[in-house]
């Protein structure tokens, strides 16, 4: 058996205190000073530097971000002059899809490497638009399940990219066609190209360290690789963004590159692999509606690898009503599969990819492994706020980072989801994430569990 | 409209006298009696601010009703408002609105900002506070909160009943039986009646206060109902409740012995929980205390986990044997099997039935939890909704319906929940987060973390255990409980049913508010 698939984390602290959710706002002209005070028995000892903070005037006072919201405090004091409220800044961070939750989210995993893990029931909506209309399954009695997390049973989490055959032929017990080039990764995350407004400092050093580290694969444009010469180039993939006739001498020896979609695309892959029979070419279609018949019409022609690029919230690309990732991948992945021609490409889905949980079930409604940008900005402590894009000043210094540090956050996100992904795996009874690939037995649709349950009692639903 | 009984008037919470006195092994009352909070400054939906200018005249304790002002015998001044009681500007219309009534004009009413801090989409700021009305005063809480429904959008909370016009002439309210019986199968174990059609879940020795698990256990003797001992063993507690403890088997086999199964009246096999279904379970090292170290028959400080699947049982057959083994040991013990909902919950369902199972418990992915990961909570297995319906119908069509009892749990939070679940299909339900709402959790979900619960509810911690009162615990569930039943009862009353079985499976009488509901 090879070796076990393993991201080693380190504890890495934030440069900047994290924008907590919870504050306790305190009437200090109200206090009586009463020798009971209700801060020294804080469970979590969160005013405990209260006093020479106030003195001293360092800063501002960590409880105000740290607070676990357990109200022993507000509902203790003997004079009643504490009082809990939603931090305003806390509401202030990211958009819709990125929410204020997921953005606290991943600053815990990027600091601690660790599956985020709470008491309680889940506390969120019932379900929601997209991925969060969706269930994984999970094995009961009849089915075993796995026992990846605690390291009982190994769970692969590799995947390979590449054009497969859709057959073997041999000839005098030889195998008669060479098999095409396959690049395996350890995990079915890659890195998508960084957006050029948070491409500052050493933030570009850090995610293709990261890479390397994790082993994975990142995309990068061709301006980024010269600039960093020190790259491992083996993890990276270029993005030839306007490959002309001398394709052939691009992408260096690159043995993986990525370019768009255009109407002589397949011309262009030849190209590239004409001196480089081993190279694999991912093309990069962004999710249009008539999308799946596109990846059919270049799978029919060739291609190796389609790269499907969603928006940042996982939607289609101009559309008024756009649908969500997951149901333009099942239907490529199926318009894929009545064609019979499914496995002969690798799918790679990029855009809304948020939460490790968004990577099972990406992959589940038909993508091979995903791309994934946002979230390691989080993980350098972004919060989203679009002053950069704006040109103004970033309240995080982005660029003054250090590659180190980054580096650290970003493999400590990888690690955390890794786990994250080993848990739905193994409660799915799967054992490697290969066979997850458009497996929707393993999982419950929204719609479908609402049409056999309440469908079935009460009719049509309302639109 | 609820009123709180008068003698609250004098009552603020944590008064040690207004928790009721008594040994702990003594008869369990069904008595409701007033209990109070244990926190100094409960949190309401409104604030009562009394400006200096009071003259104390005492004006407000006279003409309030539920009891927000409050003096004390032989005290000059009236007590800071008890205003987590106040029903706000509703109160206008009654001819008893202080801040009107006021001589001095001293009072001003306000909406409570940390209010809306509490809770979240399944347990609203309402759910928490109207929970925590019905522990205190064994009433219904006011109309100023929505009591039966959450915020999350879905489910339980976009179902409604649908009313007849009138009840029958001749339904009494006393004649309507909440029992539920749990044996049905015929054979010769005991059959065993519960006076509600709902029981308290398995909450392990190690992940809660025994205080608040002994108040569980007689809740459940006053009620001839059950608790679970989860899966951390049989603290020697228990035993003065043994008719009405349920025995967990769980995969770690915590705490399982021979007498522990043998002193069981039902016996419950635990092949998994909603919160967290296929992972098995997880106490985190900080709370295996010497205490839960000894019970567990392990090694204190160390994380202690219980594996998922059972290794031995791979079938069905593999989980009759499983049962056998438990049916020789106990022949008393009605059999019990706790599992999540995956999609192919119905057909493990009529597994647990052909094992020779009494119980089929099914355990929503919404249910709660001492600790699991976030990506569990939210995204494996089913929510109990789908699946009750699913189970009940495929044991309709294989003729055994029956035979055997369906309990529900995993996101019951009301009475009304129960009895969405009851005509959805389910016979009865489980109940977990409720009966710890009732004892102060406010679901700020840091359970797992350090010490446990800072509230002192799920810990094993020596100090933080002293934050609860084994009476206190107690009187909250019993008045919890008669709240329910009453909310029960009137439920079935006004839906002219006059037993809770007469409920089950009736989806006629369920609309729901995002369909046409024509069929």
């Amino acid at each position: 058996m090879p070796a076990k698939y393993v991201i080693h984390h380190t504890p890495t602290k934030p440069r900047f205190r994290p924008v907590g959710k919870l504050g306790i706002v305190d009437w200090r002209e109200d206090c009586s000073s009463c020798h009971n005070c209700v801060k020294r028995d804080c469970v979590y000892r969160l005013f405990r530097d209260e006093a020479d903070t106030l003195r001293d005037e360092i800063g501002y006072l960590d409880y105000i971000y740290q607070c676990k919201g357990c109200l022993n405090c507000v509902q203790n004091c003997t004079k009643n002059i504490l009082t809990r409220v939603v931090n305003p800044e806390y509401r202030r961070l990211g958009d819709s899809y990125y929410t204020p939750d997921l953005i606290l989210t991943t600053w815990y995993q990027a600091e601690t490497g660790k599956i985020p893990v709470s008491g309680s029931g889940y506390g969120g909506p019932f379900s929601g638009p997209g991925f969060d209309s969706m269930w994984t399954d999970m094995s009961e009695i009849v089915r075993p399940t796995r026992d990846g997390i605690h390291g009982r049973e190994y769970i692969s989490t590799s995947v390979d990219i590449g054009r497969k055959l859709s057959h073997l032929e041999f000839a005098d017990g030889q195998l008669k066609i060479d098999p095409p080039p396959l690049m395996e990764t350890p995990l079915p995350v890659i890195i998508d190209r960084i957006p050029l407004h948070w491409r500052r400092g050493a933030v570009m050093t850090a995610v293709t360290t990261a890479a390397a580290e994790i082993g994975t694969l990142v995309v990068l444009g061709e301006s980024d690789i010269l600039e960093k010469d020190a790259s491992p180039r083996g993890h990276v993939i270029p993005f030839l963004e306007s490959p002309d006739a001398s394709a052939a001498q691009q992408g260096g020896s690159a043995p993986f590159v990525m370019i768009p979609d255009r109407p002589d695309v397949m011309a262009l892959q030849e190209a590239l692999k004409l001196n480089h029979p081993a190279r694999i070419v991912a093309i990069r279609i962004p999710a249009v509606p008539t999308v799946a018949g596109r990846v059919a019409e270049l799978v029919r022609d060739g291609a190796d690898v389609i790269h499907l690029a969603f928006d940042s919230h996982g939607r289609e690309l101009g559309e008024a009503q756009p649908r969500h990732m997951r149901d333009v991948l099942r239907d490529t992945h199926t318009t894929l599969v009545k064609l019979g021609i499914r496995d002969e490409v690798t799918l790679i889905a990029s855009g809304g990819i948020a939460a490790a949980e968004h990577v099972i079930k990406a992959i589940i409604c038909g993508a091979d492994l995903v791309a994934i940008d946002v979230p390691l900005m989080l993980a350098l402590e972004c919060r989203l706020c679009g002053e950069c894009e704006r040109g103004q000043l970033c309240p995080i210094a982005l660029e003054e980072i250090d590659a180190e540090f980054g580096v650290r956050r970003i493999v400590n996100l990888m690690a955390a989801w890794h786990s994250q992904l080993l848990e739905m795996l193994g409660a799915m009874g799967i054992r490697e994430v290969r066979r997850l690939r458009g497996e929707t037995g393993r999982c419950m649709f929204f719609e479908d569990l609402e049409r056999d349950t309440f469908g079935r009692l009460f009719g049509k639903r309302k639109s | 409209m609820s009123t709180i009984p008068y003698d609250l008037r004098s009552a603020g919470p944590g008064s040690p006298d207004a928790s009721p006195a008594g040994p702990e092994y003594a008869e369990v009352s069904r008595d409701v009696r007033p209990a109070p909070p244990r926190y100094r400054n409960e949190i309401g939906k409104y604030s009562i601010h009394r400006a200096p200018h009071c003259a104390a005249c005492g004006r407000c304790v006279e003409i309030c009703r539920h009891g927000v002002h409050v003096r004390p015998e032989g005290y000059l001044h009236v007590m800071r408002p008890y205003d987590y009681r106040c029903i706000g500007p509703d109160c206008k219309d009654t001819g008893c609105f202080c801040i009107d009534a006021c001589p001095q004009g001293a009072l001003k009413l306000s909406e409570n900002p940390a209010f809306e801090t509490l809770g979240d989409h399944r347990w609203t700021p309402d759910l928490l506070m109207s929970t925590s009305t019905m522990a205190e005063t064994g009433r219904p809480a006011g109309n100023h909160l929505e009591r039966e429904v959450g915020a999350s959008g879905g489910g339980f909370d976009r179902l409604r009943f649908r009313f007849p016009d009138s009840p029958p002439p001749d339904l009494r309210r006393e004649d309507i039986s909440t029992k539920l019986p749990l044996n049905r199968r015929g054979d010769s174990r005991p059959g065993i009646t519960i006076d509600v059609p709902w029981y308290g879940g398995g909450m392990s020795f190690g992940s809660t206060n025994i205080r608040a698990l002994l108040g569980k256990a007689r809740v459940a003797k006053a009620f001839h109902g059950f608790t679970c001992t989860g899966e951390g063993g049989y603290p020697e507690r228990f035993v003065p409740y043994k008719d009405h403890v349920i025995t967990q088997v769980a995969t770690g086999l915590f705490g399982v012995r021979e007498e522990t199964i043998q002193r069981a009246p039902i016996v419950e096999f635990k092949y998994a929980q909603g919160a967290k279904p296929g992972l098995g379970g997880h106490l985190l090292g900080d709370k295996n205390t010497p205490s839960v170290a000894a019970m567990r028959e392990t090694v204190v400080g160390v994380s202690l986990f219980s594996p998922f699947p059972f290794h031995s049982v791979y079938s069905v057959e593999d989980h009759k044997k499983h049962l056998d083994w438990i049916a020789h040991v106990n022949p008393r013990a009605l059999l019990s099997a706790k599992v999540s909902t995956p999609n192919d919950v119905d057909m493990v369902a009529v597994g647990i039935y052909y094992a020779g199972g009494h119980i089929v418990h099914l355990d929503g992915s919404y249910g709660g939890t001492g600790a699991a990961p976030n990506v569990a909570k939210k995204n494996i297995a089913m929510p109990i909704e789908y699946a009750i319906g699913r189970v009940h119908q495929f044991l309709v069509d294989e003729g055994i319906r029956d035979q055997v009892t369906v309990i529900a749990s995993g996101g019951v939070r009301t009475p009304v929940d129960v009895a969405k679940a009851i005509a959805l299909g389910a016979d009865g339900c489980v109940i977990g987060t409720a009966e710890l709402v009732a004892l102060g959790c406010i679901r700020c979900t840091a359970c797992e973390s350090g010490r446990g619960c800072a509230r002192g509810i799920a810990t094993t911690d020596d100090e933080l255990l002293e934050m609860l009162d084994v009476d206190w615990c107690t009187q909250r569930l019993v008045n919890l409980y008669s709240a329910w039943q009453q909310l029960l009862v009137d439920l079935l009353y006004r839906l002219g049913l006059d037993s809770v079985g007469a409920l089950r499976g009736r989806t006629d009488l369920l609309t729901h508010l995002d369909y046409e509901n024509e069929t």
